[in-house]
């Protein structure tokens, strides 16, 4: 199996979650549950809240607002498992259905760093 | 040799990369086994069956390479191949070939870097040349091979042919790579002469590859007959000085009537087994234009019916305006006129010359001359192609007679 990382893009809107139909948020949270039928997975995923709550460092300057200023801002990711690309895309179709892009791409690493010392995997 | 090289390299290449499960791997090795053929042939006389012969001296280096190799392996990853990996009998492996084109034309990909591919890696054509044939430095060309196959090993692009419910999509995606190839070769005046008959042979040498691995697939069948008939009238499109000649103008006679039955045996067929695809149609109004006795015989009504067909399959606004050209010869100038306009309106060919070359010619057959001549002046201004340029520089001001328009856009 190959993980990619499958990064989520959505318009934002002034509402921010509220201006979702509950329908397709449903919709999302059952991605997952696809996905395992179609024999891949999903190791870890994570939302963004939206880009005007973000703040920018490089090097000692800090700014309001996300790095990247774009029409559909990056909304979220998740990593996914996968037997290869061709699996993959299949895959992100299916987030395509509930979500407005997405970009598929291979991870070089991926690791879950666990508290108190414990061992990393 | 250089028979042997076209013929045996995909399926050479093919053969090898089913060890090296690496795209880089494999090609090194088959060029070397080529280097070692050049070597050995001239002086022991070429093997029987050529193909075998390499593929078993370039499996032998690559399993060399491979071992060499083996410690200070660089971490790219390796094609995933759902197989073992051991050595598959010789004849196991010839649809491998399948396998190497579609991975060539993934989708994936960037589609300058499908075709770059597709040349280096099926057609085994070297990287100046394919440098020379797109007019691009040869370290840009390399450069976009070697980055297209880090994405094919990084992003685990399979080393598979397409399962059934992708094929159609998966299919189209590698006809489109070979008639652009085509249409390079076609259309790149600017190019040697014989760098552009390279390109226009590669582009058949495909289509009558992926007939031979598809032999059900009606588009592909389409797309070879497609070309079968642009080969058929290759000596035909230029003039002793290498000024372009419209369909009406070319001489007919030297038409390759061999090559015209073969494709009008793949139409025919392929258009009995089912609705028919964008190729097939392509390929059925060449076919209608080449049986024709001359151009004034064509039969219009048959090839607006088939642009019907076209548009309905393939809405693309460069074949609305093919399409108006036989409304111009069905229903008269006037009416294609107002095709035009609305494709004008529509935006999407603003940059195409092609669209104020036919609304030119429509004009000039309704007598308004003067703003026939305002069109050609568009067209030129859009051209960047010596000769086009000449060809729409004489048609300003000329009054020369005409029969059936310039039907520029020739199948």
């Amino acid at each position: 199996m190959v993980q990619y990382a499958v990064l989520i893009f959505e318009r934002e809107t002034p509402g921010g979650l509220a201006d979702i139909p509950p329908e397709l948020t449903q919709a999302r949270f059952e991605l997952d549950q696809r996905i395992a039928e179609r024999g891949g997975r999903i190791l870890a995923g994570m939302a963004l809240d939206q880009t005007h709550t973000a703040t920018t460092v490089r090097g000692t300057a800090v700014t309001d607002g996300a790095f990247l200023e774009t029409k559909e801002a990056l909304a979220g990711l998740f990593v996914l498992e996968a037997r290869d690309l061709d699996h993959a895309l299949e895959l992100a179709r299916l987030a395509a259905q509930v979500h407005e892009i997405i970009e598929v791409r291979p991870l070089v690493g991926f690791e879950i760093v666990r508290r108190d010392g414990e061992d990393r995997s | 040799m250089a028979d042997a090289h076209r013929r045996e390299w995909a399926y050479v290449l093919a053969a090898t990369v089913r060890v090296t499960r690496d795209l880089d791997t494999a090609e090194e090795a088959v060029q070397e086994a080529y280097v070692r053929a050049l070597r050995t042939w001239p002086r022991d006389g070429v093997p029987d069956r050529p193909g075998a012969w390499l593929t078993t001296v370039a499996r032998r280096i690559a399993l060399n390479m491979a071992r060499d190799a083996q410690t200070l392996r660089t971490k790219l990853p390796l094609l995933l191949e759902p197989e073992a990996v051991e050595m598959p009998e010789i004849d196991d492996i010839v649809d491998d070939r399948l396998r190497l084109v579609f991975i060539c034309c993934h989708p994936a990909l960037a589609t300058e870097a499908r075709v770059a591919l597709t040349l280096r890696l099926v057609c085994g054509v070297a990287t100046p040349d394919i440098a020379r044939a797109f007019l691009l430095p040869e370290a840009t060309m390399a450069a976009r091979l070697t980055r297209a196959k880090k994405k094919i090993a990084a992003a685990r692009i399979p080393y598979v042919v397409p399962s059934p419910a992708d094929l159609p999509e998966r299919l189209d995606a590698v006809l489109t790579v070979i008639e652009l190839l085509h249409a390079v070769g076609h259309t790149a005046y600017s190019g040697e002469r014989l760098v552009r008959d390279e390109l226009t042979d590669r582009a058949l040498d495909l289509a009558r590859l992926l007939r031979d691995l598809l032999p059900r697939e009606r588009e592909v069948a389409g797309l070879l007959a497609l070309l079968l008939i642009h080969r058929a009238r290759r000596t035909t499109r230029t003039d002793a000085e290498g000024r372009l000649l419209t369909l009406a103008e070319q001489d007919r006679a030297r038409w390759d009537r061999g090559l015209i039955a073969e494709a009008d045996r793949l139409i025919v067929a392929a258009l009995r087994a089912g609705p028919p695809g964008r190729f097939t149609l392509q390929a059925a109004i060449a076919g209608v234009h080449a049986q024709a006795e001359s151009y004034a015989e064509t039969d219009w009504a048959q090839i607006l019916t088939l642009y019907d067909e076209l548009v309905r399959v393939w809405p693309s606004p460069v074949v609305a305006l093919n399409r108006a050209v036989a409304v111009s010869m069905v229903d008269g100038p006037a009416t294609a006129l107002a095709e035009i306009e609305e494709l004008e309106r529509d935006g999407r060919l603003a940059a195409y010359h092609y669209l104020p070359a036919t609304k030119a010619d429509l004009l000039r057959r309704l007598g308004r001359d003067a703003e026939a001549a305002d069109a050609y002046r568009t067209a030129l201004a859009l051209t960047a192609n010596a000769a086009e340029q000449a060809f729409l520089a004489g048609r300003i001001g000329s009054s020369r007679p005409d029969p059936g328009g310039d039907a520029r856009i020739d199948y």
